[in-house]
């Protein structure tokens, strides 16, 4: 009824309404979005290790983000799927010289077998007690690892992961070239944003949405929530593996930090900084965590303090992140 | 006891702690009936209803539903056994559009786990949802949000997501409370309407609104049985009749 444009062009009616336009589009296309978005990335951004850093650390928000976001969740030991796959992509590569594709789909696997037992111990817990026991079992995942120094390298952590030269049959390159790196794993990231869109867009993505909305009435419509509530943990817990085995390639080692509580909570923080249950939010906020830090570190040592702050100005003003009031912004 | 009923209670009793909520409650719905829950407050009728909705299973005692033992059943199993309810305090997806609330309740009948199919695909769910948001009277606002609709199109939304699942029984606790006068009419209406394709058992404080659209009526008191029959002889019996004199004129 009221869709009739106006004929004599109020400008910032149009303007708004154009780029209200665009927000649609990219919201009906984001995946071709972000990957068009994330291909160009390297060429915006200072330098491509920190390209790299913002690709891999956005996909692991972005799978916390399924659990935290969409679902409702609050879990506090992601760092152990980040950190099990790392560790697992490693430990197959430096003791059992195995190639880094499969070693990366072990990484995957055993994180998702990490997440399958975590989740089953967690999940009859609810709220902040479901943060504090998937914090403690990450904490025991961590220190078992640690105790393992034989096949973790212990407090050094594991070093010797580079896959050096890749040779793709028809394409061969150096994960020392950056932007090769970046591009390589780009397509793993492409691929997982792919599935990643497609699982929120699926029926089950929905009953996600209807358990962070209202559990018990979804378990009365006939929902086995706590059955759905493990899936959505364990398929996190795989794209933050990926995540994981990633970084273990991308650094050349598995860092002891890649499993410590630490991790969980960044992923935390990206998310909100970004726009919890917003498809963007982990990516943007990603970004914002780790392009801040990367400037602020460089002017003074007391970054943290400087996190403390901004993260304070954002749940206390922007509670939906920065990409979640974009998206306010551009419907109201 | 009657072979033409739908759901049984035997022997129910419910402690929470020392209290002891509901003791040893038999009572049988008939099927295709409306059946009234009534009784002043605490007398248990709340208690009885969550027992009988699966919300918790009682302390001793057995729920049949169908010729079947469902006492200890999950509850999110109630929806498939054709068994609905709505809950005293409105309960919707509040975020969701009204559409999107019943079109994911009709979802839980057909796919809980299918991480591939894109939603787009779901035509015939919302079809479904479209012809259950007309039935309750809620066509005009599918596509506001939950949280933004008034409270009596909320509780004709919970309506509609209960009818989701295509229930033979379906459980109201207090359908009209916290309603306007004009509210409670229309959902009045609903309510005689849906009873005239299905079972219903109601919960209900206010003894005059139920006794002109129930067949059936059971009385508690003090988590007792007290009597049942037509509105004619409850109306008429005096034991029910001083419980509620002393409640005051309902």
């Amino acid at each position: 009824m009221s869709d009739i444009p106006m004929s004599n062009g109020d400008d910032t009616q149009v303007s708004g309404r154009k780029l209200a336009g665009l927000a649609k589009s990219v919201a009906r296309h984001r995946v071709v979005a972000v990957l068009a978005f994330l291909f160009v990335f390297p060429l915006i951004i200072p330098y491509e290790a920190l390209a790299v850093n913002i690709l891999i650390f956005g996909l692991f928000a972005m799978g916390f983000n399924m659990v935290f976001g969409y679902m409702g969740v609050l879990s506090f030991g992601h760092a152990a799927f980040f950190g099990i796959g790392s560790y697992a992509t490693g430990i197959a590569m430096v003791h059992f010289g195995i190639p880094w594709l499969p070693a990366i789909i072990i990484g995957v696997v055993a994180a998702g077998v990490i997440a399958m037992i975590m989740g089953g111990m967690a999940i009859r817990s609810r709220g902040i007690y479901f943060a504090m026991v998937t914090l403690a079992l990450a904490q025991c995942v961590y220190y078992l690892v640690y105790q393992m120094s034989d096949w973790s390298g212990g407090e050094d952590g594991l070093t010797g992961v580079g896959a050096g030269d890749i040779n793709l049959g028809f394409v061969q390159f150096s994960l020392f070239d950056p932007t090769a790196k970046y591009y390589f794993m780009f397509v793993f990231v492409a691929i997982a944003i792919f599935f990643f869109s497609r699982i929120l867009n699926s029926p089950f993505g929905a009953v996600l949405e209807a358990i962070r909305e209202n559990e018990n009435r979804a378990q009365a419509c006939g929902y086995n929530v706590l059955l759905t509530k493990w899936y959505a943990f364990v398929i996190s817990g795989l794209f933050c593996g990926l995540a994981g085995a990633l970084n273990a390639l991308h650094l050349s080692v598995v860092p002891i930090e890649s499993l410590h509580y630490h991790l969980s909570g960044q992923a935390v923080m990206m998310s909100l900084l970004g726009g919890m249950g917003t498809f963007f939010g982990p990516f943007v906020g990603a970004m914002a965590f780790l392009l801040l830090e990367d400037i602020i570190t460089t002017m003074t040592t007391h970054w943290p303090l400087f996190l403390g702050i901004i993260f304070i100005i954002f749940v206390l003003f922007f509670p939906k992140g920065i990409w979640g009031s974009v998206l306010h912004w551009v419907k109201r | 006891m009657q072979t033409n009923e739908i759901m049984r209670a035997e022997n129910v009793t419910m402690r929470f702690g020392g209290f002891t909520a509901l003791n040893d409650v038999s009572v049988s719905f008939p099927v295709g009936q409306l059946t009234a829950i009534i009784g002043p407050n605490g007398a248990g009728k709340s208690t009885l209803f969550n027992v009988l909705s699966g919300a918790f299973p009682p302390s001793e005692g057995r729920i049949i539903f169908e010729g079947t033992d469902i006492t200890g059943t999950p509850q999110h199993a109630f929806a498939h056994k054709g068994i609905a309810k709505s809950f005293q305090i409105t309960n919707v997806f509040p975020e969701l559009s009204a559409l999107e609330n019943v079109r994911i309740a009709i979802q839980a009948m057909e796919s809980q786990f299918d991480i591939w199919t894109p939603r787009n695909k779901l035509k015939e769910m919302v079809e479904r949802a479209n012809e259950l948001l007309e039935l309750v009277g809620l066509n005009k606002h599918r596509e506001r949000l939950a949280s933004n609709l008034a409270h009596g199109e909320q509780r004709a939304l919970e309506i509609a997501l209960a009818l989701a699942c295509n229930p033979r029984l379906l459980l109201l606790d207090e359908p009209t409370a916290g309603m306007s006068p004009e509210e409670t009419v229309v959902m009045m209406d609903l309510i005689t309407h849906l009873a005239s394709e299905r079972t219903v058992i109601l919960v209900e404080h206010k003894m005059k609104l139920v006794m002109g659209i129930s067949n059936h009526l059971i009385v508690l008191h003090h988590g007792e049985f007290l009597a049942e029959g037509t509105p004619d002889e409850i109306r008429t019996n005096d034991e029910v009749r001083r419980v509620y004199l002393g409640q005051g004129d309902h």
